[in-house]
């Protein structure tokens, strides 16, 4: 059972990975470009020669897009899978499709929406290199405190259902999701390294991309999954 | 069972944990490809060079990960 789940999960996080590319290359590119041309004029007015290219812009943009997008939806596709396999009838009392749909939802809220909010994508030549590793660590521990105050909102709402009505029990555990973000969002520190001539619109542009081309692949993962997994359990031996 | 059969998406049954656990060595695989996407040749680095990085470097900034 868990390992038809997870051959379909991974054959939708492929086709999810195929549609977030076509997004990524359609919308994203000229984005990157404009950033990359940004970052051109800012090395030759310091009268530095940008840094030998190791791989053509023309991969990069083309077949390294493409495995970049692919591979991550693939492999989050398999991971949801087996995420799914764990929800199902234990997050909530619903269908295949419903549990998919929220699940993902769950998942595009926790892992992307959030941690964005605070760290949020950035196109070439924002960023200092030698910040990678405190901006690195400081990414996932907003990623790692987002899930948790998930899944504490998720036991919240189970325990206080029978008694206030999943309504109202959903509502406290929003409540509480909500204040230990902002809590969190406040307490950890502000990383800013956007140059002060780098272009807004480009940058904002760059962001609701970026945005665009997770919720392209959560929401694959979560309709598209949902629908084949019901068909996969309702065919299953009792 | 019989209404389980009949009428599935009434009444999920769980799939039991023992059945979830022996594909954790297959999601920590998952986690590594995602791992080379995103952060390989940039915080941390496992093979010399830039060449991941360079490679899959637009993929990596279109996916919301630190960068550069």
């Amino acid at each position: 059972m868990v390992r038809t789940l997870l051959t379909w999960g991974m054959l939708v996080g492929l086709l999810a990975g195929l549609l977030g590319f076509g997004f990524a290359k359609v919308s994203g590119e000229s984005q990157i470009d404009r950033a990359i041309t940004f970052e051109g004029q800012m090395d030759r007015a310091k009268g530095e020669s940008p840094g030998p290219e190791l791989v053509s812009r023309e991969v990069q943009s083309g077949l390294g897009l493409l495995t970049g997008v692919v591979v991550y939806g693939t492999a989050l596709g398999g991971l949801f899978s087996l995420a799914f396999a764990f929800a199902y009838g234990r997050m909530a009392n619903a269908s295949a499709r419903v549990t998919a749909a929220l699940l993902a939802g769950s998942g595009f809220l926790s892992l992307v929406l959030v941690p964005e909010l605070k760290y949020p994508a950035n196109p070439p030549s924002i960023g200092r290199p030698e910040t990678i590793g405190y901006r690195t660590e400081l990414f996932f521990l907003m990623i790692l405190i987002s899930v948790f105050a998930l899944i504490f909102a998720i036991l919240i709402a189970r325990s206080f259902a029978p008694r206030f009505t999943t309504w109202n029990a959903g509502l406290l555990a929003a409540a509480a999701f909500v204040c230990i973000i902002v809590v969190a969002q406040l307490v950890l520190p502000e990383v800013n390294e956007v140059p002060d001539q780098f272009p807004a619109t480009v940058l904002w542009r760059f962001r609701v991309v970026s945005l665009g081309i997770q919720v392209i692949l959560w929401s694959t993962l979560g309709f598209v999954f949902g629908a084949v997994a019901e068909r996969v359990l309702s065919e299953r031996e009792p | 069972m019989s209404e389980t059969v009949l009428n599935p998406a009434s009444e999920p049954v769980v799939i039991p944990i023992s059945e979830l656990l022996p594909w954790i060595a297959f999601a920590v695989v998952l986690l590594v490809a995602i791992y080379f996407v995103g952060v390989e040749e940039g915080a941390t680095s496992i093979f010399p060079g830039m060449y991941v990085h360079e490679f899959v470097h637009d993929g990596r900034h279109l996916l919301g990960f630190p960068c550069h």
